[in-house]
C-alpha cells in the first residue's frame, strides 16, 4: 500500500495536492484496494463549485457505489476525462493516471487540517 | 446437456417448427389495417417440447429457498408455506376487481381492516397503511407523512439523520424526499451513540430513520433515549422495519419512542421476496401522524366496512389499495402462526443466528462480539485475507457447497463483511451443514486458497467477470433472427 509524503489526505480517503492555489483531488490506494474494481466514475463538470466534505462525484465497483467527498471549498477547473473511458486507471495507478479533478480553491482555503502521509497510514492500519 | 448456458431461445430457433398453429380466418379479425404488422415479430421458432426443455433447464439451474439455505442478510428469506398462496388464489380474491362495489368485496376489506389491526397489536403503532408497494416506498411514504406534518404545523426541517450502517435505500428516501442527509457515525460498539446524535441535532431536523436491530445484527439499545432528544426538538424517530423479523411478538416499537414504521411484509411475514416483487411495505404510525396516512383507507362504520378519503391525507401513492394478492398472503401467515407462533418465530431466528455465531468465530473474524446477535451475524474476511483469500471468493465457494451465499461488503462500514441471516425456518441440521462449509471454507483457505479463489466450480456458470459485466453491459438479444 502507498502513501505519498506529498500528499494530503481525508478520512473518506481521497488525496488531495495543492499546486498554488489549484488543488488535484483523487482516491487512495487503500480506497481503490478496498472498493475493488472500479466500473464507472461521475464527475463534475468544469465551472462546478465543490464544498468540503460534500460530496462531488460518485465511484462504483464491482462491490459498492460510493461517494466521492471533496477535500478542499472551491471550483472545479479541470477533470480527468480519460476515466470516463478507462475507470481501471484508478486502480492501476491511484495517485497519478487516476487523478480526478483539478479545484481552484477559494480564498482562506488550506489543506493543513488534512492528514499527512504518516498519520493516514495509521489511520488505515487502526480501520 | 450444458446446451441452455450456451443457447438462447432465440438462437434455437429453426425455421418453420413451431409448438401451435393458431386458427386464422380470411379475413382477419377487425384490426384497422393500419395497425397490423407488416413483418413477422421475429419471435423464436421451436417445438413446444424445446419450449418446456428450454425452461425447465434454465429452472434447474436456478437457486432458490426450496433447494436450501439462502442466508441474505437484512433480507430475511425464510421459507414461504405454500398455504399463502393457495389462499391468494382463492377465486374470491384472485379474480376481485379493484372497482367492484363494497357490497361485493366485505371479505377482502375485513382481510385489509384486520390485517392492518394485527400490524399495530406487533408494533403498538396507532394506526398503518397497507398501500406501499415495497419496503422504499414505505420508507418514502413515512418520510412524506413526516413532511406533510412538519408543514401542516409550520415548521420547515430539512434534514434527515441516517446512521452509517444502513441500507442505502433509507438515504435514498430521504433524498427522493426531499431532504438533506446526515450521516451518523456508528460507536465503537457498532451502534448509535446518543451524544453522537445530540452533536447533530438541529431545529432543521426533521427525522432519523434507525434500523433496529441493526444491519450488523445489534439491538439500538439507546433508541428510547434518541427518541427523547428528538422528540424534544419536533423531529421523529423513523424506524426502518427491515429486520422487524427479530423482534415480533417481544417486544413494541411504540415502547422504544416510534413514531414511524414501515413492514416489510416480504421479508418478516413470508411472502415472495426478491425477483422485483410484488411486495408490500406497510407503514404504521402513531396517533398524531394518522391524518397524513395515503387513502383511500378502509374504515368500519356500523357493520360495514368502506372505503374513506381524510382531508389531510397525502392522498394516493399507488393504483387502488396496494399489493392486495401479498396481504392475503401475510394475513394467511399470521392466522397460521398466531401470536404465540409469531414470538416463537422470531425467537427462533435469533437463536439459528447467535448458534451460527458461536460455531464460526473461531474461524472468522467476528467485528462485534460484545452481545449476543440477534437475528442475523456480521463476520469478516481478516482471518482468511492472509492467504489472499476474500469475501467474495468465500461467498463463490459457498455455492459448491450448495449455499446461497450471505449479504457480502455490506453493511459499509465492516471491511469484507458477510452478513449471515440464516432465518427461523431452518432446521437445525441445516444450520450445522451450512457451519460445516464455512469451516470446511476456512480450513481450504490456509491448505488450498487457489480453490477457493477460482470457486465456484459445480454451479451451471463459473465465476463470472463482473467487471466486463459492468463495463459492458448488454441487456438484450443482439442478433438479428432470420424469419
Amino acid at each position: 500500500m502507498k502513501y505519498p509524503d506529498d500528499l494530503r489526505y481525508t478520512k473518506d480517503h481521497e488525496w488531495a495536492r495543492n499546486e498554488n492555489g489549484i488543488v488535484t483531488v483523487g482516491i487512495t490506494d487503500f480506497a481503490q484496494d478496498q472498493l475493488g474494481d472500479i466500473v464507472y466514475i461521475e464527475l463534475p463538470n468544469v465551472g462546478d463549485p465543490v464544498q468540503k466534505g460534500h460530496a462531488f462525484g460518485v465511484v462504483e465497483s464491482v462491490k459498492a457505489v460510493s461517494d466521492l467527498y471533496s477535500p478542499i471549498s472551491g471550483e472545479v477547473v479541470k477533470i480527468n476525462q480519460t476515466l470516463k473511458d478507462s475507470p481501471e486507471m484508478l486502480n492501476q495507478d491511484p495517485y497519478d493516471a487516476g487523478w480526478m479533478i483539478h479545484v481552484k480553491m477559494n480564498e482562506n482555503e488550506t489543506l493543513n487540517d488534512l492528514m499527512d502521509a504518516s498519520m493516514y497510514q495509521k489511520f488505515c492500519e487502526e480501520s | 446437456m450444458q446446451d441452455y448456458r450456451r443457447k438462447l431461445i432465440f438462437e434455437k430457433s429453426s425455421e418453420g417448427r413451431s409448438a401451435f398453429n393458431l386458427y386464422q380466418k380470411e379475413e382477419p379479425v377487425s384490426i384497422p389495417k393500419t395497425f397490423l404488422r407488416k413483418e413477422p415479430m421475429g419471435l423464436p421458432q421451436v417445438s413446444e417440447l424445446e419450449v418446456i426443455r428450454h425452461y425447465v433447464a434454465l429452472a434447474h439451474s436456478n437457486f432458490s429457498i426450496e433447494k436450501g439455505l439462502y442466508p441474505l442478510g437484512s433480507c430475511t428469506m425464510k421459507y414461504n408455506p405454500k398455504i399463502n398462496d393457495q389462499m391468494a388464489c382463492l377465486p374470491g380474491f384472485a379474480n376481485l376487481h379493484p372497482y367492484a362495489p363494497t357490497s361485493l368485496t366485505q371479505g377482502a376489506l375485513k382481510i385489509f381492516h384486520e390485517l392492518e389491526r394485527w400490524l399495530c397489536e406487533l408494533s403498538g403503532m396507532h394506526a398503518v397503511t397497507l398501500i406501499p408497494a415495497a419496503g422504499a416506498q414505505g420508507e418514502y411514504t413515512g418520510l412524506r407523512l413526516i413532511r406533510a406534518y412538519h408543514k401542516d404545523h409550520g415548521l420547515n426541517k430539512n434534514t434527515v439523520l441516517i446512521p452509517d450502517s444502513a441500507h442505502g435505500t433509507n438515504p435514498a428516501s430521504a433524498a427522493l424526499c426531499g431532504y438533506e442527509i446526515k450521516k451518523i457515525p456508528s460507536n465503537k460498539d457498532g451502534i448509535l451513540d446518543p451524544k453522537d446524535v445530540e452533536k447533530l441535532l438541529t431545529d432543521d431536523t426533521a427525522a432519523i430513520m434507525i434500523t433496529n436491530p441493526n444491519t450488523l445484527g445489534l439491538f439500538e439499545e439507546n433508541i428510547g433515549e434518541i427518541a427523547k432528544l428528538l422528540h424534544a426538538k419536533d423531529a421523529f424517530l423513523y424506524c426502518d422495519g427491515a429486520n422487524f423479523n427479530a423482534l415480533m411478538g417481544h417486544t413494541l416499537v411504540s415502547k422504544m419512542g416510534v413514531d414511524v414504521i414501515q413492514f416489510n411484509l416480504h421479508k418478516t411475514f413470508s411472502t415472495p421476496h426478491g425477483g422485483g416483487g410484488p411486495g408490500a411495505g406497510p407503514v404504521g404510525v402513531v396517533q398524531k401522524l394518522e391524518p397524513y396516512l395515503p387513502t383511500p383507507r378502509v374504515q368500519k362504520e356500523k357493520d360495514e366496512f368502506i372505503w374513506k378519503e381524510f382531508p389531510k391525507s397525502i392522498g394516493h401513492i399507488k393504483a387502488f389499495y396496494g399489493n392486495f394478492g401479498v396481504l392475503v398472503r401475510a394475513y394467511t401467515y399470521m392466522c397460521a402462526l398466531g401470536k404465540e407462533g409469531i414470538l416463537k418465530a422470531s425467537q427462533m431466528a435469533v437463536l439459528n443466528a447467535n448458534i451460527i455465531k458461536t460455531k464460526l468465530k473461531s474461524a472468522y473474524h467476528l467485528p462485534y462480539d460484545h452481545k449476543p446477535c440477534m437475528h442475523e451475524v456480521v463476520f469478516t474476511d481478516k482471518k482468511q485475507s492472509q492467504t489472499g483469500v476474500k469475501t467474495l471468493d468465500i461467498a463463490k465457494r459457498l455455492m459448491d457447497y450448495g449455499f446461497h451465499p450471505p449479504t457480502v461488503y455490506f453493511p459499509l462500514i465492516v471491511q469484507g463483511a458477510m452478513m449471515i441471516e440464516p432465518t427461523e425456518t431452518e432446521p437445525p441440521e441445516e444450520i450445522d451443514r451450512f457451519c460445516d462449509a464455512m469451516l470446511a471454507i476456512a480450513k481450504e483457505a490456509e491448505t488450498d486458497p487457489q480453490k477457493v479463489k477460482t470457486a465456484p466450480h459445480t454451479t451451471p456458470v463459473a465465476r463470472v467477470d463482473e467487471v466486463k459485466a459492468a463495463r459492458q453491459l448488454i441487456l438484450k438479444y443482439q442478433t438479428k433472427i432470420s424469419s
